[in-house]
């Protein structure tokens, strides 16, 4: 017998007493949560992890992508493709950086001799602080936005939902259709020792956010 | 093919566990009075504890609709373990879609047979490991030192307990029981043996320590091509795992090796991604007192172009069907490790994780352990006594599971069990000749006499010390002597109207 016949037996034969039918869960899954400005917390939540959050206007965000660059004195940044045109432009003319374009050959090494990176992500959850990737066009493969140390994310506030249940609704579909997700609550950090939150071990050590208003 | 790093002084690859770990596991009282003398881990785990307690109050309070959200928890789990044989069957469907293959395994031994076997088809003699506690459970890393592979530890307070030469003490907190002074001193005295040294004149401050380990294993992280990892949901319906933390050395072992294999226990399974909403709220709260923790990632089998390419799933029962088969015992399977059953447990906080005997310490472990293992040995027979039964772990558990009742529960089953095997022993003698004397109205009242005659002629005011069995009693408080009237007595000189 095969250890799946093995456990599925003994599961089957566990759960025999387990009459049918199932009661209800008393839950309503996808409801938004009432605030009263759903950006405005998204906002002051991610600033509680210790992370940089600006907002401006569409037109002023490849200024402030430079901006925020040159203010964590990244050298060399990845841009993952399908980055919007007019902001690989405004880097590349800020001249200070060197721009690398990810084509999915760079390794680990090459990611983390890079400084930093800008991604575009698809929905912000207000009441949690939390940014979340599904790794798309001008999100990057996972380890873009994982190995260099400063992370410059975009958030356009349209995509803010109010919390979880709403984010996951709005997740389900790329999760159905096989694309990871990574959430991302704040920069790298660890409470192991004595419980106290330190900022800042394998993930990027500084994360940067611009809300970008429609 | 890599080479096999180095061995150390012990002729091992990695730190060796410590000596008293691979022994049998003391029972609970001697192992607590151990706890209880070692007064640094007091101090540390009383400050440690009442941080985390005070974080998650705070955020617990924040949600108004906090207990229905812990009702959707217990309910969602419920339905799940009553057709888990179903959702296992779609979730292996799911994953074996999505391009993962998908192992079973019915126990520890087997389970560690299959990671070994797929270690070695990677050629790789070495292999990093997101935290997880069934790997902890079923004893992988000694199994694969044994078979020539060396697992590193990614997680702070993991590596922090395989560096120190430890074994884990909390289930989110492995190294809970340390303080930065002691854990300064693991890191210089260890590091340098098994990859980049410990800088020069490093502080115990948790920002440098954090820094030390960041340096310690970026190096590991780069050069990794088998990770390992555990997960902390599998969704039926897609074949997505889960895993939540903190630090991101769960996304480096997610993403960055070729191969990645990923040990699930059975009752981890939900049905839809709908019902992650559900426990993505409950747990970064209860664990770690968080809204959320930095990092959640969801992965659905290979991506193309993005991570491991080569994905595994070991399905892992290892005695979770023992507590399925057990109407009552089967709620502790609601559990999603998040802990804070031992940061208020008063238990826990004063003689520390290692007395429990098992990587599941606390109230969860007291009644995780014996559902797993059964009531045979020593240490799982006193684990569901480790109680006050006062019952503030029922109300913190983000899934409802009454801890305090399946702890009695537990007690009744080690009860039972030992009625079965000592059927002559001294306590049932006492209680049957108890009952028959308390049977009978004169023969109660002819004990009570000779029992005040002693009253009367010994002139002690305590019992003290007493020979065994009695000892069993007696060395822990002292019995009062028996008064010089009975009750009954009494009731007939100063009550009794027909008298």
């Amino acid at each position: 017998m095969s250890a799946r016949d093995v456990v599925l037996g003994r599961v089957r034969a566990a759960i025999a007493d387990v009459p049918e039918p199932d009661g209800p869960v008393d839950w309503t899954y996808g409801r938004a949560t009432g605030m009263p400005d759903v950006v405005g917390r998204f906002v002051e939540r991610v600033e509680d992890y210790r992370a940089t959050v600006v907002r401006c206007a569409s037109g002023d965000l490849p200024s402030e992508v430079v901006r925020a660059l040159g203010s964590t004195g990244a050298r060399r940044v990845v841009l993952p493709t399908g980055t919007d045109e007019r902001l690989h432009r405004a880097i590349r003319e800020a001249g200070e950086l060197s721009v690398v374009v990810d084509d999915g050959s760079l390794t680990a090494a090459d990611l983390d001799a890079i400084d930093a990176v800008v991604t575009t992500s698809v929905v912000g959850i207000a009441e949690t602080g939390t940014i979340v990737l599904d790794h798309g066009p001008g999100q990057g493969r996972r380890a873009l936005s994982l190995v260099p140390d400063r992370h410059v994310c975009l958030v356009r506030a349209g995509d803010v939902v109010s919390d979880v249940p709403e984010a996951v609704a709005a997740l389900a579909p790329a999760v159905r259709a096989g694309s990871p997700l990574t959430w991302i609550s704040g920069p790298s950090a660890t409470s192991d020792i004595e419980l106290s939150r330190v900022e800042g071990v394998h993930g990027p050590r500084t994360l940067w956010v611009v809300v970008v208003d429609d | 093919m890599s080479t096999q790093p180095p061995r150390d002084r012990d002729g091992r690859l990695t730190p060796s566990p410590p000596e008293w770990s691979t022994r049998p596991a003391l029972p609970f009282p001697e192992a607590a009075r151990k706890g209880l003398e070692n007064e640094v881990q007091r101090a540390n785990l009383r400050h440690a504890t009442g941080t985390i307690r005070t974080k998650r109050a705070n955020v617990v309070a924040e949600v108004p609709h906090w207990e229905q959200l812990r009702s959707a928890g217990e309910a969602i789990k419920n339905r799940t373990l009553r057709h888990l044989d179903q959702h296992l069957e779609t979730l292996e469907a799911s994953l074996t879609r999505a391009g993962a293959t998908v192992h079973w395994a019915a126990d520890a031994a087997e389970a560690n047979r299959i990671i070994v076997d797929l270690v070695r088809a990677t050629g790789e003699h070495e292999v990093t490991k997101v935290k997880s506690m069934v790997t902890q459970e079923i004893g992988m890393n000694e199994a694969l030192e044994e078979a020539g592979i060396a697992a590193w530890e990614t997680d702070l307070a993991e590596l922090i307990v395989q560096l120190g030469h430890d074994f884990p003490s909390h289930i989110l907190v492995p190294a809970i029981h340390r303080n930065r002074g002691e854990i300064r001193e693991i890191f210089r005295e260890e590091m340098g043996t098994y990859g980049t040294p410990a800088p020069e004149g490093l502080s115990e401050e948790p920002v440098d320590l954090a820094g030390a380990a960041r340096t310690h294993l970026r190096n590991k992280f780069l050069r990794t091509k088998v990770a390992i990892s555990g997960a902390n949901f599998a969704v039926a319906e897609t074949g997505t795992l889960v895993v939540v933390e903190s630090e991101g050395n769960g996304r480096m072992n997610l993403t960055l090796p070729e191969t990645l294999i990923s040990v699930v226990g059975i009752e981890k399974v939900l049905p839809t991604v709908e019902d992650l909403e559900v426990f993505l709220q409950l747990l970064p709260r209860s664990s770690t007192g968080e809204r959320m923790n930095p990092y959640t990632s969801l992965w659905t089998g290979p991506h193309e172009g993005d991570g491991p390419q080569d994905v595994h799933v070991v399905l892992l029962d290892n005695g979770r069907t023992n507590a399925l088969a057990d109407p009552k015992g089967r709620e502790a399977l609601r559990c999603i490790r998040c802990s804070a059953c031992l940061n208020i447990c008063p238990v826990y906080e004063r003689v520390g994780g290692h007395a429990y005997g098992s990587v599941y310490p606390g109230p969860i472990g007291a009644i995780l352990n014996p559902q797993l293992r059964g009531v045979g040995s020593a240490i799982d027979k006193s684990l569901p006594f480790a109680s006050t039964l006062c019952g503030a772990c029922t109300d913190v558990c983000p899934v409802k599971i009454p801890i305090a009742d399946l702890l009695v529960h537990e007690r009744h089953r080690v009860v039972e069990e030992k009625k079965r095997h000592q059927a002559n022993q001294f306590e049932p003698a006492m209680m049957r000749a108890a009952s028959w004397v308390m049977a009978d109205h004169h023969r109660l009242e002819a004990a009570g006499r000779a029992s005040s005659l002693a009253g009367k002629l010994l002139p002690i005011r305590t019992i003290g010390p007493l020979p065994p069995p009695l000892s069993r009693w007696t060395q822990n408080r002292d019995v009062p002597m028996v008064p010089e009237q009975t009750f009954r007595q009494w009731w007939k000189e100063n009550r009794d109207e027909r008298a």
